[in-house]
Order: structure tokens, then sequence, then C-alpha cells
């Protein structure tokens, strides 16, 4: 920064013990065993992914647990290749909405499995809905990046 | 409405980065408004501020930096987070109450002193699982732009026209932090760090401390000969859940409707005479002008093509620039009203447009692709 007058470099971390409950707790729990589970409305009969307590819509339980499927269909992605203060993903990656088979909104995860340093790669390979699958890492922690990400099929 | 209220003054300040500290600064735009309108710290009934005190400035709590030097100080005052738009709305209802006559409203942002946009909107995300996935506000653009591409066959050359026409209307504006004539072709071929939005499409992080004073009926007609009134407002917002919406049926049309209807405006294309929206990303203006229903589903593209949303057409949109040009993250909606009220007045310098404006939209968005939109109408 070019301030004419002095300037304070400000750097705040501050911890928070944030609770997944109860919801989240099971589905992240579930990553560990291979598992993606959504949560299906009692009214509506959405199924929701990941798992919700309840339907945002028809504000009623979603508590019908079920294991959803792990292909789906890619629904738009974008391909960055850039970086920022505090990014977690290392560029470059493919940021992917997916719609998992027998769901009924995006998942939001990552496209991957192949070359990505070249763009023109890129663009030929991933197109809008494409079938994708997801490859898990072996050492999996309750986390959502249990899934590595999404490979094309 | 019930009881009428009107702007009856309006200050800004330069995109750019400043010499002043955010304390000084604020304090210079509000003493500039008050002394616009003839009017004294004693004069102010209430103070209603849009600030966001943690990602997007990083200081401390607000009372430390904007009470007093918002004039805020010793009075019923509050503040509001996200969407700047409804602290506008939010004053006008103190008004409305009848038990305040006049009313300031504040929006405060010193981007230059933030991380980058994406580093704060990042954080807008939740930590469990979007957070962790590497979500921000242009990552979910880039989806949004692609289905909207994918979808209508709008090109990619039709979104970069936004940029070359808000960019270009920008070097008539005195307040815009970045502006300059380019054609397509530079707007493309600017960095393409996250497909398919370049550089140039996505909006900077600015300045902008915005100041409007706000009166009611009786007391704006002695305030000023040029009383500009909130006609309609309207405002909606989506599931939080990126994954859960149609990125391309979001809230506008909804938060457009409801402002529409109090406005008792039925042909908005018609009958809007200018618009000032919030397109932080370019392919933005196209498909918030189909939901704002200046032009049919789909036709955005076309839309700009046909040169209606140009400085000299039938409905200017973003002669200031837009916040292609300025986007002061936190008050660029109110920025918006701004604008709109000085095209109205005709006190908008070399970028007041040649036609009469009697009617102006004012739109501001807040969260990822729209989630949070809100119109205001304003009028002679």
């Amino acid at each position: 920064m070019a301030k004419e007058f002095k300037t304070l470099l400000n750097q705040i971390t501050l911890p928070y013990e944030l609770a997944y409950g109860a919801t989240w707790t099971r589905f992240f729990e579930g990553m560990k065993e291979k598992k993606i589970y959504g949560t299906k409305c009692s009214k509506c009969g959405r199924v929701l992914v990941p798992a919700r307590t309840f339907c945002p819509q028809c504000f009623v339980d979603a508590d019908q647990w079920l294991e959803v499927s792990q292909e789906g269909t890619l629904l738009t992605w974008s391909y960055a290749n850039y970086r920022y203060f505090g990014m977690p993903t290392d560029p470059p990656f493919i940021s992917a909405m997916i719609l998992l088979d027998g769901t009924d909104v995006g998942f939001l995860h990552l496209v991957a499995g192949f070359d990505l340093d070249d763009f023109d790669v890129v663009r030929q390979k991933v197109k809008t809905g494409m079938k994708v699958k997801a490859v898990w890492e072996d050492d999996r922690k309750g986390h959502i990046m249990d899934i590595s990400y999404f490979e094309p099929l | 409405m019930v009881n009428k209220v009107a702007i009856v003054e309006a200050s800004q300040n330069a995109g750019a980065e400043s010499k002043d500290n955010f304390y000084d600064q604020a304090y210079r735009v509000v003493k500039e408004v008050l002394d616009k309108a003839g009017m004294v710290r004693k004069d102010i009934d209430t103070v209603v501020s849009a600030s966001s005190d943690i990602f997007h400035g990083g200081i401390s709590c607000a009372n430390a930096y904007y009470w007093e030097s918002s004039a805020a100080f010793l009075k019923p005052g509050s503040r509001q987070d996200g969407e700047s738009l409804f602290a506008l709305a939010y004053a006008s209802m103190r008004i409305m109450t009848g038990k305040h006559d006049t009313a300031l409203v504040v929006g405060l942002c010193k981007g230059s002193e933030n991380p980058e946009n994406d580093t704060c909107t990042h954080m807008y995300t939740d930590p469990f699982y979007q957070r962790q996935i590497g979500l921000n506000e242009t990552v979910a653009a880039a989806m949004q732009m692609r289905l909207y591409m994918e979808r209508y066959g709008v090109t990619e050359e039709q979104c970069a026209k936004v940029a070359v026409k808000n960019l270009g209307n920008a070097l008539r504006n005195p307040y815009a932090h970045r502006k300059g004539m380019y054609t397509v072709d530079d707007i493309l071929n600017s960095e393409r760090v996250i497909d398919p939005l370049t550089t140039m499409q996505i909006a900077p992080k600015s300045e902008g401390i915005i100041a409007l004073i706000l009166a009611s009926e009786d007391e704006a007609k002695k305030l000023t000969n040029k009383p500009v009134w909130l006609k309609g407002y309207g405002s909606s917002l989506d599931t939080f859940n990126f994954g859960d919406r149609d990125l391309l049926n979001g809230q506008l049309k909804n938060a457009a409707s409801r402002a529409y209807k109090m406005a008792g405006i039925t042909n908005p294309g018609k009958e809007v005479d200018l618009a000032e929206i919030t397109e932080p990303y370019a392919f933005q203006e196209l498909l918030w002008c189909e939901d704002l229903g200046f032009c049919a589903p789909g036709e955005g593209g076309k839309f700009i093509d046909s040169g209606v949303t140009q400085r000299d057409g039938a409905l200017p949109v973003n002669a200031s620039g837009g916040v292609l040009a300025n986007n002061p993250y936190v008050s660029r909606g109110l920025q918006r009203a701004v604008e709109a009220f000085l095209q109205i007045r005709g006190e908008a310098g070399e970028h007041q447009v040649g036609k009469k404006v009697k009617t102006a939209l004012a739109h501001g968005t807040h969260g990822f692709a729209g989630q949070c939109h809100a119109v205001a109408i304003l009028g002679m």
C-alpha cells in the first residue's frame, strides 16, 4: 500500500469452537466410511445433500436418512487458476456443482483426475452435463475432502 | 406510500486509495453532505449506517470508527450489515413513523485497506463444507456465468461488452476507480483467472464513504427545491446453500416486483428512465436486466447489442461506470442510489445522461451469485 501516512499491518487470528451438530456430525462421519448421506424432506420429498436437519423451503423436518449415489451429473463449473490469501485449495482447480443421482440439489466439490495445468485440455475434457464419480482419499478424517475429487466417467 | 420520504442531499468520495484514515474520511463525507444541505449535526434526528466491521473493515466495533464520524452519537441510531440499500429502507421507515423528520444514511467501506474481495467473501461460506472446497463469490459467479452462457447462448463477447461500456462511462465520472477506453478483445484477453471470467470482468476493491440525507415531506420542502422521492422499494433473499439454487432463477425478480408494485410501475422497460445496478461481474448486468424486466429472459446478450443501455440509449444502465468501475463492496448499493439521485437532479456532471430522468432505479446485491437483492425506485 502506498499510503502517504503510516499504516498498520493488522492480521487477526481468533479461535472459535464451532459445533457440527447431530446432522452434520453424522454426515461427516459417513464420509469416513465412503458414504455420502442425504436427508429427505417429509413434505416435498426432495433429497437434500449434504444431509439437513430441516427443509429450508417447507420448513419441516428432513429426517429420513439415505445414502445417496456417488455418481452424478455436472451442473456447472469454473476453472480457477489464481491465488488469494486464505485459499484452502491449490490452483489450478475446478469448482463444480454436481447433481448426485437421485438427489434434488447441487453438491459442491471439485472435479479433477487428469492434467489440470493445460486449460485447453480442461476445456476439451470438462463439459456441463457430463457424468462424474467420487474418488476417495485412503486416509479419511470425517471431512468434506475425504472425497479427493470427482472424476469424469 | 403513507408518508413520503425524500432524499434531499448526497455525497460520496472517490474510489481510489486516499491518504485519509477511515475515521477522517467518514467525517469529511458526512460533513460535506451536511454543508451541502445547509444543516448541522443537531438537525439530524436519526442515523442508520451500513458497514461490515469484520471482513470488509477489520478494525473493531463500529462505534470506534463510524459512530462519531457519522455524526451519530447521542442519537437514536442503528447500523446494518449486508446489502447497504437496506439501510436506505430502514432510515426511510424511521421517517415514515412520523417520529423523525430527518435521517442520515452512511455507507462505509475503505477497500484499499482490505484483503482481496475473494479473501473476504471466502469467509462468507460456512466453515464446515463450502469453505473447505474453496468457494468464494468469484468462483460462484464463474459457475453462474457458464450456466448463463450455455443455457441461453449468451456469448463471452456480449458479457465483455458490459465492461467496455461501463469502464468507458467511468471516464466521465471523477469518483470512478477504474476507467478507460477498451475493446471487447482487451477485456477477453485480460488474465483468465477463473474461467469463464477474466480480470477485467471482475470488479476491483474500492473506497466508498456514501452519505445521504433523508427527510419527511414537510421537512424536505424546507431543505431543498429539488427533493427526490423514494417511490418504491423491495428486497428478497434466496437460500444460503449455493447448491440448492437455480443460479439463473434468483430473487431479483421478486425484489423488483415488490418495488415496482409500490411505485405503481407496470412496464419497467418503458417507465424506468435510467438504472444503476450492481454488477460485480460483467455478465451479471445482462442477467439482472432480464430479472428487472428490461428485456425478456435469456435476451440479456441481445439487449446490450441493441445499444439501449448505452449512456445515450433509451435506458442507460450504469452511466456512472457501475460497480465494475467502482466497487466499495459494503456501500456499493447505496452508491447506486446516490448516482440515481444525481441523475434525477441533473447534477451528475460529465456523466449526466442527455435524456430527462424522472424515474431511476437503484439496485444492490450481496452474497454469492445474487443471493440477496434490493431495488429502490427514486423519482421526481
